[in-house]
């Protein structure tokens, strides 16, 4: 018993040992991530890149049984990383956010997440997240080896019963069986398993571009609604495929389809009024699971197609595709030999991607070139540690922060630039979104190729607008919708919690200023600004909040935070010169009433703010107090 | 005496800690991260925080400059920094920055330039108040380990 224990593999200590790859561009997240991975026992792994985190994944295909994503990154959007680390590797594949908006949510979804976790992550969602992981694993054994048929009733953990109710009797016993290998220890178990890995840990089948090129090419031939797995598997007619593994694959490409199809339904209008590449765009939707471009190949007119038949979203959405994968996959930057790639019989994983997604022919190299010309940019500008091209802020802004820093980061720099990026793309999304029949292809594709071709600009700008443009034209009035409910949560929020709010302010101010006293002047004179252009919008605030009025007025709360004291009273009464002067000791519900009363003659003008303003009113009316 | 010193100073500090609490500035995420912290990591509490104020200091100069640009428009670039923000908060526990996020996150979907300004100078006040409070709490705690460290070798 104990030498079988001794050569078993270290999967038998699973969950304990499995190996995470962990990719935010948070480092804050992302160092708190690892720590909580860690502390559960497992094999972490990170990286700040989803690009560096694909690389690493195509390196070694079984390094890793887990991948957590956040959703929001830079370099490239974490759906798509989803779909590739799902389509490519088969890995479970966990979204992480701040923002628990359904509708991303549901995006990570139907994009193959098998869980979506909020920030902050809790470590006892942490521990469970191996049941993925396993569960995988069972579906991708639909063989019909019986070799596990023992009784084992017990299952261990509830993640298990859940496996063991999708799946049929027959194979329940082998479930179980395999789910005691994982979780339990017990030797003969163990050794039993030690003795026949053939049948209960088959090696999982990488779906490489080839691969799944066969793949598609058998689909189409046999026509979409008449692809059986066991036919795919014979026109394949691929070595050590099984037919497990078709169906399993032939399922999610569906689900992929399904998803293209809804989007492509959308955007089939555009199409349309694009020109008449309708059917030359609908028949690229099938061809190629992995990417539409890849059915693009040797043909000048679809390329135009491709632009053309792209919206706006669907143009940015695929750009940002290549400009993640394609260029930035490439191991230096420079490396403009997209026409080469094509034809190359290179067999290495960047090379091999690259051909999927990048659109061939020499038009569209220009677009791309630009790419990676502001990737090197964007890469000497993070070097460098350039400072601001633009504007700067005043330096009353800049003294808010007792930090030094004068030094703008790269960010900084891509924002200045992004408003003509952004003011492009938002005239896209809105001639996008509204169907307009006057978007000519060659302005798409200028305005595409001017995008391309701003120095400066960060491919984060890309991302950031497709998923903004993919949003807006998706979801468009829910967007709407939700923004009133949750500025109205956030008044809520200001409102539930008045008494709170109080003794902080004192202290805030203080505290300020007790680093030096520039920051409460700087931070009061734009507070001051603000006040005076919005006073009516101000007043009307307060009328919410004069329902309570007493809770501006909490001498208690004052000597209840000890240790602030002399400096507070200037700072108060610097504040509170807004308003009538008044000794320093709490706010004033006099001044409060003055102000209620005037906004009660408040102009016809203030109510459109109001809505927006609401949540934002309230939390900076009570910081000019 | 040096006992006396290092038993005040915890009581300083975890009278501190309830204040922040009470006051709604931090919450039990805070105390996760507490818990994760041990002799194998020792310093984790004031390392993630430290790259937490880096991080926020630079996404508020971010908000900042896009926000004082004349012809700012991009408000979904701002929505990224906030998210990103309001990630980051969340996950020390900084419950009252992370809630002006959401105010400012609101503004920012309904293109209000004036709110998001007006949230922007919330958000800074209440990052300040933060950082000045997380320095102060590791100060003490700092302190408080010299003076215990210095304890024990005269218990022996």
């Amino acid at each position: 018993m104990t030498v079988e224990r001794a050569i078993s593999e270290p999967k038998d200590q699973f969950p304990v040992g499995m190996r995470v790859l962990a990719v935010d561009d948070d480092p804050t997240c992302l160092l708190l991530l690892e720590t909580l991975l860690r502390r559960c026992q497992y094999n972490v792994t990170t990286t700040s890149q989803a690009i560096t985190a694909l690389k690493l994944l195509r390196e070694n295909k079984n390094k890793f049984d887990l991948v957590i994503s956040d959703v929001h990154m830079p370099d490239m959007d974490g759906f798509k990383l989803l779909e590739h680390v799902g389509l490519e590797m088969d890995l479970p594949v966990i979204m992480l956010s701040a923002n628990g908006d359904t509708k991303l949510v549901m995006k990570g979804i139907t994009h193959g997440a098998c869980d979506y976790l909020l920030k902050p992550v809790r470590i006892e969602e942490l521990q469970n997240i191996w049941q993925h992981v396993v569960r995988r694993k069972k579906f991708d054994r639909k063989d019909g080896d019986n070799s596990g048929s023992q009784d084992k009733p017990h299952i261990d953990n509830g993640g298990a019963a859940g496996m063991g109710s999708v799946d049929q009797n027959g194979k329940l016993n082998k479930k179980r069986k395999d789910q005691n290998e994982d979780e339990d220890e017990e030797h003969d178990e163990n050794g039993h398993d030690n003795e026949d890995p053939s049948t209960q840990k088959k090696p999982r089948v990488v779906w490489s571009v080839e691969l799944h090129r066969k793949f598609v090419a058998a689909v189409n031939q046999l026509g979409i609604d008449k692809a059986v797995p066991k036919k795919i598997l014979e026109l394949m007619n691929v070595e050590k495929l099984t037919r497990e593994n078709v169906a399993s694959h032939l399922q999610k490409y569906r689900l992929y389809l399904k998803r293209i199809s809804c989007v492509a339904n959308q955007q089939a209008n555009m199409a349309a009024a694009l020109g008449s590449a309708d059917s030359t765009y609908l028949r690229m939707g099938p061809l190629n699971g992995l990417g539409n471009f890849h059915t693009l190949a040797g043909s000048d007119q679809l390329h135009n197609a491709a632009l053309r038949s792209f919206p706006p979203s669907g143009v940015l959405g695929r750009l940002n595709t290549p400009a993640g994968l394609g260029v930035r996959g490439l191991p230096s930057p420079g490396m403009i030999q997209l026409g080469h790639v094509q034809n190359s019989g290179n067999t290495s994983n960047d090379q091999s991607k690259l051909q999927s997604f990048v659109i061939p022919g020499n038009h569209n190299a220009n677009t791309l070139q630009g790419m990676p010309m502001s990737l090197e940019l964007d890469q000497l500008q993070n070097n460098k540690g350039v400072s601001h091209i633009g504007e700067l802020p005043t330096a009353a802004n800049t003294t808010v922060f007792p930090v030094s820093g004068s030094l703008m980061d790269a960010r900084i720099s891509g924002c200045s630039n992004n408003p003509l990026l952004g003011v492009t793309s938002n005239s896209l999304m809105l001639e996008g979104s509204s169907q307009q029949t006057t978007l000519h292809p060659s302005n798409l594709r200028d305005s595409v190729s001017t995008m391309g071709f701003q120095n400066g600009n960060t491919l984060s700008d890309f991302t950031s607008i497709a998923t903004a443009s993919n949003q807006l034209q998706c979801s468009k009035a829910d967007l709407q919708c939700q923004a009133s409910p949750t500025s109205c949560n956030a008044g809520q929020i200001i409102r539930s919690a008045p008494p709170e709010w109080n003794a902080p302010y004192h202290s805030n101010v203080m505290c300020c200023s007790i680093n030096s006293s520039i920051p409460v002047n700087g931070a009061m004179v734009p507070l001051g600004q603000c006040l005076d252009q919005n006073n009516p919008n101000f007043h009307r605030n307060m009328d919410l909040d004069s329902i309570a009025p007493s809770n501006f007025v909490d001498p208690k709360s004052l000597k209840r935070s000890e240790g602030f004291n002399s400096a507070m009273e200037p700072a108060v009464i610097q504040k509170e010169g807004y308003f009538q002067p008044r000794p320093q000791g709490g706010y004033n519900v006099g001044s409060l009433e003055d102000l209620a009363s005037a906004m009660m003659k408040e102009g016809p003008d203030t109510r459109k703010l109001a809505d927006g303003d609401f949540g934002c009113n309230g939390y900076s009316h009570r910081t000019c107090i | 005496m040096l006992g006396l010193g290092a038993d005040r100073l915890r009581a300083d500090m975890n009278r501190l800690l309830a204040f922040l609490f009470h006051q709604g500035i931090l919450d039990e995420q805070y105390l996760q991260l507490q818990q994760l912290q041990d002799e194998s990591s020792p310093n984790f509490v004031s390392e993630v925080v430290n790259i937490y104020f880096h991080e926020s200091e630079k996404l508020l100069r971010n908000l900042r400059s896009l926000l004082m640009d004349r012809e700012f428009s991009d408000y979904k670039k701002m929505g990224i920094h906030l998210n990103q923000f309001m990630g980051s908060s969340s996950s020390i526990g900084a419950k009252r920055v992370r809630n002006v996020c959401v105010a400012f996150r609101a503004a920012s979907e309904q293109n209000n330039r004036a709110g998001c300004l007006r949230a922007l100078e919330l958000l800074e006040h209440e990052y300040c108040f933060l950082k000045n409070k997380l320095h102060e709490l590791f100060q003490i705690e700092q302190q408080r380990v010299l003076a215990a460290g210095v304890r024990y070798p005269m218990q022996n």
